[in-house]
């Protein structure tokens, strides 16, 4: 099972946004894609996800065009989880997680014994719950991130794309969700996901993808990609990478070298 | 849980049983409810009840139909209300806000204008109302970088105005002495002059409308989620919200067809059943629905029994709907965010 990127051009109908961009995701490995503000990260999630046509190049699931696939079929191979929102409704977080065993049923059918099942799995090994008959607009924001973690786990996908599923949460509950993910990929789940912290791909990425300016900057392991060079290239400020001792062994983190850049 | 949703579907059924037995035994002829049975179990097919034959004709020929029609128009609001706040994903709108009452009803004045007959106004109001939920919802989507669901309820009251103001020039241009008052007391809302010819034309539609709403009921959960994410969860996001728009559209044109406007049940209902069920609209269809039947008859039994004279319906449902609508705003934040 693989999630690949030829030559891939995206963008939104009348406005292209990246160009020739090529990379590759298998089940049980987490990419991790960097990128300023702006580079395109969603746009390219977007269209990974059939959401968006693609432009130019191609983009192939599981050995086949994504272009042919049907809605629910994209749906059985790639799951989405985007940034945690609010909802309109007061679903509980069960019926939210729920939502994710969609692409399994019928045009016409409800959840079955079978789905609440799923649902209550999924929600279990992302530790909430507790939270089950919770109301999704009430709990906190990481604790939203993490019920949708388990929709897109209920959906039974081999892919998952993430999208800066760190954001907006605070210091705890970042290394939480980056704890989830590894655990996900453990499990034998291929992860794609976005951030604006260069620390959680030495966290939790196999490989790093670089956007910027619409192109791959790079793309390859966290220890070779992500040099001092590299990183001031793509975010246009000056950083140092070092290494500090962490229990038996060391591991890189990322720092500002400050403002007079 | 589960047993507290049937214990709701339960006692909403329990009080629309009351108040269906309620409509046929008060008004200028009480009919007592052991007569009622009687006379509902030799029109069954059972004994002959041996009653005078007034009380036959006040409960098969005039009360009859008219709490069907009731029961019929209620759900219908209440039903089509509750898929258009999950599909707009807005517990404020309603057929009314939306500008589909006021569609359908311009296009069954043009009916009546026109003097046609009961299948071509039909036709007309679902037409009416079709083009008037389009030209909103195509507005919104045209009028970008604003709140979305904020441009679709402006959207709407301002094509309700415009709707408005075309029923005003057809009052205008009617015959003062047969059709305006019969335009203006269609207006008002009322169930006074239901017959069952008119049943049989609109029954068939309002089924037609509910069965993909109950077929659905999991999809149009997903759709008020953001259209992009229903998709990524597998859900086809635009054909089936055409499939449910239509559907209500047409439930909330046949209920205008033979009612009249009928305002505040489309909002109210849905928004009351959701507090009782969450959001789970499969849960929350069949509540709204015999929520909704019953409100209608309470309200339309009120109508002909409070005064002498008739009370118009649609002024009903509102003095009564206006309140409840604002205690439920003031109390109550549970139905939605």
């Amino acid at each position: 099972m693989k999630l690949a990127a030829q030559k891939l051009a995206y963008g939104y109908p009348g406005r292209r946004i990246g160009n020739d961009v090529t990379f590759e995701l298998n089940a049980g490995e987490v990419l991790c894609l960097l990128g300023p503000n702006g580079s395109g990260k969603t746009t390219l999630f977007r269209t990974l996800l059939g959401l968006l046509p693609v432009q130019g190049g191609e983009i192939i699931l599981d050995g086949k065009d994504l272009r042919t696939l049907q809605r629910d079929g994209i749906a059985r191979l790639v799951s989405y989880v985007p940034q945690a929102h609010g909802a309109f409704f007061p679903y509980t977080v069960r019926e939210v997680v729920l939502m994710g065993r969609t692409a399994h049923l019928g045009l016409f059918a409800a959840p079955s014994a079978r789905d609440y099942g799923a649902a209550l799995d999924a929600i279990r090994r992302m530790g909430i719950a507790h939270l089950a008959d919770s109301i999704y607009t009430r709990i906190s924001g990481g604790e939203r991130q993490l019920a949708l973690i388990a929709r897109a786990l209920a959906q039974e996908a081999r892919m998952v794309v993430m999208d800066e599923p760190t954001a907006n949460l605070d210091f705890g509950n970042q290394v939480r969700v980056l704890e989830r993910i590894r655990a996900l990929s453990a499990d034998g789940i291929g992860v794609l996901l976005s951030t604006h912290d260069p620390d959680h791909a030495f966290v939790c990425a196999d490989r790093v993808a670089m956007l910027h300016n619409g192109g791959l900057l790079a793309c390859g392991v966290p220890d070779v990609v992500m040099t001092a060079a590299q990183l001031q290239q793509l975010y246009g400020v000056d950083v140092v990478v070092t290494e500090v001792a962490l229990g038996q062994g060391t591991r890189k983190v990322c720092l500002p070298l400050g403002m007079h850049a | 849980m589960k047993s507290r949703q049937s214990l709701m579907l339960l006692a909403a059924a329990a009080a629309l049983a009351v108040v269906i037995a309620l409509a046929f035994t008060v008004g200028r002829y009480p009919v007592p409810l052991a007569d009622l049975l009687r006379i509902l179990w030799s029109w069954a097919g059972g004994a002959p009840h041996g009653l005078d034959s007034t009380l036959e004709t006040v409960v098969l020929q005039i009360r009859g139909p008219r709490v069907i029609a009731a029961v019929l128009v209620g759900a219908a609001l209440a039903a089509a209300g509750a898929a258009y706040q999950n599909l707009f994903r807005n517990p404020l709108v309603s057929p009314d806000i939306l500008g589909v009452s006021a569609g359908a009803a311009v296009g069954a004045i043009l009916g009546i204008f026109l003097s046609l007959g009961v299948v071509a106004i039909q036709s007309m109001a679902f037409a009416g109302g079709l083009a008037a939920v389009g030209m909103v919802y195509v507005v919104a989507r045209a009028v970008r970088g604003h709140d979305p669901l904020l441009v679709l309820v402006l959207a709407g009251v301002v094509l309700g105005a415009l709707l408005g103001a075309c029923v005003a020039l057809m009052k205008y241009l009617a015959d003062p002495y047969n059709q305006l008052p019969a335009i203006t007391y269609w207006l008002l809302g009322s169930l006074a002059s239901t017959d069952s010819r008119d049943m049989w034309v609109a029954a068939p539609l309002l089924l037609v409308g509910l069965l993909p709403l109950w077929l659905l009921r999991w999809r149009i959960n997903v759709l008020s989620l953001d259209d992009e994410e229903a998709r990524a969860l597998g859900v086809s996001a635009g054909r089936i919200r055409l499939v449910v728009i239509v559907a209500a559209t047409l439930m909330t044109s046949a209920a205008v067809a033979i009612s009249g406007v009928i305002g505040w049940i489309g909002l109210v209902i849905p928004h009351f059943a959701r507090l009782l069920t969450g959001p789970d609209f499969s849960k929350l269809l069949p509540v709204s629905v015999l929520l909704g039947a019953g409100f209608l008859v309470a309200v339309d039994t009120l109508a002909r029994t409070m005064a002498n004279i008739e009370v118009p319906l649609g002024v009903l449902t509102a003095f009564v709907g206006t309140p409840l609508f604002l205690w439920q705003l003031a109390t109550a934040r549970r139905g939605w965010q």
